[in-house]
């Protein structure tokens, strides 16, 4: 690699030294990318956006915030009415979560369906799942801080989540609290580590990147690049369409934000919080509600707890669980369609955590449990030794271009361009 | 042959004048886009509406005695209220203005020429200068004396001495009585 390649010298000078502009050369401008990427591909970047947003927006909304039980309410007000444009930031940075998870969702089940995880990429797919569990985290503490009447009893009931330990489970939650109950200890500490979060997030999320680039993005097909015959350059193919996808996004943000800016957070938190009085349906944010079905569904405390984390740990293991060779959905009938199964299984999750927990709920609940974890721990080491793939195209480009009867016509085309 | 090959070429050159065009219109339109984004994550930092509620405050000065001073805060200022003596009243009046470093006459200064109104902040980098209570320190002009960097001002708060370069702010304010000042 050559420095030659800019023509300013300022920049030549300092890249010899601090190769900062050959990396950024090398990661985003020339970095061989499938030439069949389909928008899915978007998420990954949209996700890298909304981390942005919520850093920008949060560090604004902290310059208002006071991390006090007595103060933490009025002082959301008060960004709310007072504050310049505050009502825009808090907008931005309340619905950003929701967006944030939206995308953060399809990425995965992006990642699901085209066999993202496996070999090379199972230590992607491992940072990939450590930022999920990071976002869970710090979009918990941040629903704490206005300190409403949900942020007091998520509060209370998550933090709980640790007395189901055998023997120090209480000793735990009391450190976790600073006290007796949820008070102000635990609102300044939830403050301090959701300042800190998100910048492990985005520690992680480099690391997720370097893996990323170690072997480039998978794709449709699921099949390697043979050649630079299979890639295009990054930018512009990739830069333009990311940006347009971003266009798209931001609108549907922007609808949300100035139009409907409550409709994904809960009423009750424009209460303040109320240690006296649980409010009669408590229910999490929606993007918690898959877990929190599966907690309610086990009808045992430590056992429920334990299911709700499994079913973020699974995640982990996935690429040891699903052995197939074939990367792609596309080229497994089976898989695919107990795919989609298993994503209306975790609609379901969804619908029946926003449910009370009576009567039919917590039978649905359970059989839907049961799925999610059979899907993982049975259907899918299954498959991959039962199923019969498809066959697979010899190269992303005859599956992008048809096979040889077209490779005249795109020899031409490119002589044309 | 020659002919069809300029031909060409002259359409190519529109083709690129449309294409800068293009080019230029769509950064320009990110630059707005971006200054508009950063625009609330700015002024965000300028003073909250409540903020700006707290502006004005009144101040009963009947109580105040001749030769007696007294300090308010007012924007998270202090502001010195002095109820001042005819001596210090003639010599504010009788000062020539080629003397003074930041030339303004005792008049200006004053809307009632027994209370002196004005922030007390020193010019030169905002501490609070002595001469409010009896005993203090009051500088060689008999006025106020800035402890930390040695600025003098004289009895009607102008900068005689040292290194301020203005006299003490008067603040916007009103009688809204003969016992009541409305300050901002």
């Amino acid at each position: 690699m050559s420095a030659d390649k800019f023509s300013n010298p300022v920049v030549r000078w300092i890249d010899h030294r601090l190769p900062i502009f050959s990396f950024m050369d090398h990661e985003l401008n020339e970095y061989p990318t499938p030439k069949n990427l389909n928008y899915f591909w978007n998420f990954g970047s949209l996700a890298g956006v909304s981390l942005v947003i919520m850093i920008v927006t949060g560090i604004v909304l902290a310059m208002s915030y006071t991390p006090h039980v007595d103060h933490a309410f009025q002082s959301v007000e008060r960004i709310m009415r007072d504050v310049n444009h505050g009502w825009l930031l808090r907008y931005i940075h309340m619905n950003g979560a929701s967006f944030f998870f939206i995308v953060v969702f399809i990425h995965i089940f992006r990642g699901l369906y085209y066999g993202s995880y496996k070999a090379p990429r199972e230590l992607l797919w491992i940072l990939g799942v450590l930022i999920l569990l990071l976002m869970m985290a710090t979009a918990f503490m941040g629903y704490v801080l206005p300190w409403g009447q949900m942020s007091f009893w998520g509060a209370t009931v998550i933090t709980n989540l640790f007395s189901a330990i055998p023997f120090i489970g209480d000793s735990i939650v009391t450190m976790l609290w600073g006290g007796f109950s949820v008070d102000n200890p635990t609102l300044n500490r939830f403050f301090a580590l959701h300042y800190l979060m998100p910048f492990l997030i985005v520690g992680v999320v480099i690391l997720h990147l370097v893996a990323l680039h170690r072997f480039g993005s998978n794709n449709p097909i699921g099949i390697d690049p043979s050649g630079p015959q299979d890639t295009v350059p990054f930018h512009p193919y990739y830069t333009i369409k990311d940006f347009f996808g971003l266009s798209v996004f931001l609108s549907l943000f922007a609808a949300a934000i100035f139009f409907f800016p409550n409709f994904m957070g809960h009423p009750d938190n424009y209460i303040p919080a109320n240690p006296m009085q649980t409010p009669a349906h408590i229910v999490p944010e929606w993007y918690f509600l898959p877990f929190y079905a599966i907690l309610r569904a086990v009808p045992d405390k430590l056992g429920g707890v334990l299911a709700m984390f499994g079913a973020i740990a699974v995640l982990f293991i996935l690429p040891w669980l699903d052995r197939s060779p074939i990367r792609s959905g596309n080229f497994r009938p089976i898989f695919r369609i107990f795919f989609w199964v298993f994503l209306a299984d975790c609609i379901a999750l969804g619908y029946l955590g926003g449910m009370p927990a009576e009567g039919i709920y917590v039978v649905l609940s359970r059989v839907a449990t049961a799925w999610y974890f059979l899907h993982f721990l049975v259907i899918l080491p299954l498959l991959s030794v039962i199923e019969t793939p498809k066959p697979l195209p010899q190269s992303l480009s005859k599956s992008v271009l048809g096979g040889t009867a077209m490779a005249g016509a795109a020899s031409a085309v490119k002589e044309k361009m | 042959m020659v002919k069809k090959n300029t031909e060409k070429k002259g359409s190519r050159e529109i083709q690129q004048g449309r294409r800068d065009f293009i080019v230029v219109a769509s950064y320009a339109m990110a630059g707005i886009g971006a200054a508009a984004v950063a625009w609330p994550l700015i002024d965000q930092m300028n003073p909250a509406a409540d903020t700006l509620a707290l502006a004005s405050i009144e101040v009963d000065i009947s109580k105040i005695e001749v030769g007696q001073a007294i300090t308010v805060k007012w924007r998270g200022k202090p502001v010195f209220i002095k109820h001042r003596t005819e001596g210090e009243i003639n010599s504010a009046q009788s000062v020539e203005l080629s003397q003074l470093k930041d030339p303004q006459s005792d008049v200006e200064r004053v809307i009632n020429p027994k209370f002196l109104v004005m922030v007390g902040v020193c010019t030169h980098l905002g501490c609070v200068p002595l001469g409010q209570k009896t005993g203090e320190i009051r500088g060689e002009y008999n006025g106020w004396f800035c402890p930390c960097h040695g600025s003098h001002y004289d009895s009607s708060g102008r900068i005689r001495k040292g290194p301020a370069p203005l006299n003490l702010e008067i603040p916007p304010y009103q009688f809204a009585s003969n016992s009541l000042i409305k300050i901002g």
